[in-house]
């Protein structure tokens, strides 16, 4: 009877409150902030935290990575395919530094991400204690925000400023590190989501006065030009941009991170634009009369020479984040604010049209890229097999409905310009920092995220050895992910770099590999190689048939090129076939 | 015009909050554009910094990295001024031994003409303090040093600008 009394008095006087330590609090604000999967690795500074994950193992489920690089790269994958954070988690020391890696592309690439970390006690920050580093200030250049915890009472309003921070406006990742003894402090826990930060307006107000001339300019326009990224496809406003784009019937180009908004065979959809993308809407940036960029921020690999860019159009360009306006070209039109907001304001101003004459020249254009580029790739008539008919035999059995999960290298840009899409949020690529290593665990989080969907892992042999012990997380999580590496026994873009411009001094760019489908084995997947045209679509078909996870390798020609390319530091109408 | 060089005066309204004086000097390191003078200091709203910093840019620079600064969560705004736009001074400190000022009579003529101030003396040195421009604080100290410098140290440059800033109503809106 006394004991009740004590009881009911406590829970009066703290009504909405429990007093708990600073680690279980750490996973009380995961969930409260919706989190199903975490990824990460554990050690010291943080085992308080994982000791609580281990009591709400049935509410959370934490994925033990094989490097902490790994857990990033998988909760970027996790975040890229849902619009959902993804969270990653490591202990002080060298399990932060090792994460530093995917906040960078995390923060070039706009993902949204919160990794959490251990910190040593706070009597001992500063005093160079065992695994102590100063991962705050080392994670502030590539970190939208970040922050420090040495009282457990600042946890929960940290954390729900962090996933408010990550995920609003233009997305990017946040670190919150945590001290020891503010894991073990115990306080009252009250979780309060965070709706705003005082000095942080996430989206700009959309200017109507703008958008009306932006409007203006597009229905006066003999030969606009749309060039979209990601920007369609974080703000969701893929339906918005159909519409925009098939009323004012504009041919319409993506960069690497906006492929799959709209469906690759889309009428209107003209392709890629940037160094290796297409040719015709490269060529014809610098011909077009309105170029309206939508979501994208003008990085050099897309412009190439800004000085030969796009000079005799009008820009208009459509952008959440005020800093990349002028940034590297400079607008006539800026309408800042949310794409999926501007979108679907400027789409009753806009006339309908049809620009019949100016669509025929991306057709005519097209013609020559599939005489000299794309039927070669695809169809080709030499012995060694292509990267380009791998994609072509993916494609036809995941009827394009599959995430294709790329690295970074030739593959990367075989896999953007042939993977046929019909999803949107379905081209997951380390676009801006061309992280080598991204492929295979960002492929797990994607698998992890939406497991309705078949997800694919392109990965060439180089990038694929960066993170290869993400092979154990496959393996524990029986995620299943299919994974290829078209192998060319070659760092394959540098090596063609090499031929082009450094008269094929081939410096450190072969690669004398392993037995790729015996280390896959020894992992308990099922593996299989292939060295013959005949033998891939069989291996193809059985890959995507499995329910298991599945590794294929495809042993390509080792010196082929990816062609178009525009060479550094060129226009972009200079574009090169062969 | 957007590409010649010339100084500004950056003023950021911030959070006060550790480690985003770490992340606005990041935004010049990168750009490996040099900081002349950093100040820092409170500003005239309760709980709200001020950050003061002259650097020598182009216009079309400046405005780009005016963009970065206000990128970041914690900055609630930023601004760039010519020198033509603002009301600037830095302010310096002069130890000097004590001797001179009796010995060396045009000590204290310069002393009076640049308008400085003494702050303190004692039986060793004297302090000097003067407000001003730069080129004035250049000048006493070219003045003073035919005689000898204990040590001189010279503040970063504050500025108020000539325009209402607005922080206060940008705040209420919150």
């Amino acid at each position: 009877m006394k004991e009740t009394q004590t009881i009911q008095t406590q829970t009066t006087t703290t009504t909405t409150t429990k007093r708990i330590s600073g680690s279980e609090a750490v996973v009380r604000c995961l969930l409260e902030e919706g989190v199903k999967v975490l990824y990460g690795y554990p050690g010291g500074a943080i085992m308080p935290v994982y000791d609580e994950l281990y009591k709400y193992q049935d509410k959370i489920h934490h994925v033990l990575c094989r490097h902490e690089q790994g857990a990033t790269h998988s909760a970027q994958g996790y975040a890229r395919i849902s619009g959902d954070v993804g969270v990653a988690m490591a202990t002080s020391g060298p399990g932060a530094t090792n994460l530093i890696t995917g906040i960078a592309d995390a923060q070039i690439d706009s993902t949204p991400m919160v990794c959490i970390t251990g910190q040593v006690p706070s009597h001992l920050l500063g005093s160079d204690a065992f695994q102590e580093t100063d991962i705050v200030g080392i994670s502030t250049p590539v970190t939208k925000w970040n922050h420090q915890i040495t009282k457990a009472s600042q946890i929960p309003e940290v954390i729900a400023k962090a996933f408010y921070i990550a995920k609003s406006g233009r997305p990017g990742p946040v670190l919150i590190d945590i001290t020891k003894d503010a894991q073990f402090e115990e306080f009252d826990f009250k979780y309060e989501k965070c709706t705003g930060v005082r000095s942080y307006k996430p989206v700009p107000e959309t200017d109507k006065a703008s958008l009306k001339v932006a409007a203006e300019l597009i229905n006066n326009a003999k030969k606009p030009m749309i060039v979209w990224g990601q920007g369609v496809i974080l703000s969701e406003a893929e339906a918005e941009f159909k519409a925009v784009i098939e009323k004012a019937g504009i041919p319409s180009a993506w960069t690497i991170l906006g492929a799959s908004a709209i469906p690759t065979s889309h009428p209107l959809n003209i392709g890629m634009v940037g160094m290796h993308g297409n040719y015709a809407p490269n060529v014809l940036t610098n011909e077009c009369d309105v170029l309206i960029a939508i979501g994208m921020r003008f990085d050099d690999r897309v412009t190439g020479d800004l000085s030969k860019y796009a000079k005799q159009a009008k820009v208009i360009h459509f952008e959440i984040d005020p800093a990349e306006i002028d940034k590297n070209v400079k607008t006539d039109v800026a309408v800042l604010g949310d794409a999926k907001a501007s979108l679907a304001e400027l789409l009753p101003l806009l006339n309908p049209n049809s620009h019949t004459e100016w669509h025929q020249k991306f057709k005519d254009l097209y013609t020559i890229e599939y005489e000299k580029v794309i039927k070669g790739d695809l169809h080709p008539t030499k012995e060694g097999l292509t990267m380009g008919e791998v994609l072509k035999e993916i494609n036809i059995q995941t009827k394009g409905e599959a995430a294709i999960v790329s690295d970074v290298g030739q593959h990367q840009m075989i896999a953007c310009r042939y993977a046929e899409f019909n999803k949107t949020k379905s081209n997951i690529t380390s676009g801006g920092l061309g992280t080598m290593g991204f492929g295979l665990p960002a492929a797990i989080g994607a698998k992890m995220a939406a497991p309705e969907r078949e997800v694919v892992s392109i990965s060439g042999d180089g990038g694929y050895q960066m993170t290869i012990q993400e092979l154990g997380t496959i393996f524990q999580q029986k995620t299943a992910v299919k994974i290829v590496v078209l192998n060319n026994d070659f760092l394959g873009m540098v090596r063609q770099w090499q031929q082009l411009f450094f008269d094929k001094r081939y410096a450190s760019t072969e690669m004398t590999n392993p037995d790729f489908v015996a280390i896959a084995k020894g992992y308990y997947l099922n593996a299989k190689r292939v060295t013959k045209r005949e033998e891939l679509a069989d291996a193809v078909e059985e890959m995507i048939a499995s329910k298991e996870p599945y590794f294929l390798e495809v042993c390509v020609e080792k010196e082929d090129n990816v062609f178009p390319m525009v060479p550094s530091g060129a226009s972009v109408s200079d574009i090169r076939l062969e | 015009m957007e590409n010649e060089k010339q100084h500004y005066t950056v003023s950021v309204y911030t959070e006060n909050n550790i480690g985003l004086l770490n992340r606005l000097s990041a935004i010049f390191q990168r750009r490996h554009i040099n900081v002349e003078s950093l100040n820092t200091s409170a500003s005239e709203i309760e709980g709200v910094s001020k950050f003061t910093i002259l650097v020598n840019v182009t216009e079309s620079q400046i405005k780009k990295i005016i963009g970065q600064i206000e990128k970041q969560v914690e900055v609630i705004k930023a601004y760039y001024h010519t020198e033509e736009e603002t009301i600037y001074q830095e302010s310096c400190i002069f130890k000097i031994k004590s001797d001179l000022l009796f010995e060396e009579r045009q000590i204290q003529n310069i002393i009076k003409e640049s308008n400085a101030r003494i702050v303190t003396v004692n039986k060793e040195f004297f302090v000097l303090e003067k407000s001003g421009r730069r080129q004035e604080i250049e000048l006493l100290y070219r003045e003073l040093s035919a005689f000898g410098i204990m040590q001189f140290t010279r503040s970063g440059r504050i500025a108020v600008t000539k325009d209402e800033m607005k922080i206060s109503t940008m705040l209420e809106a919150f």
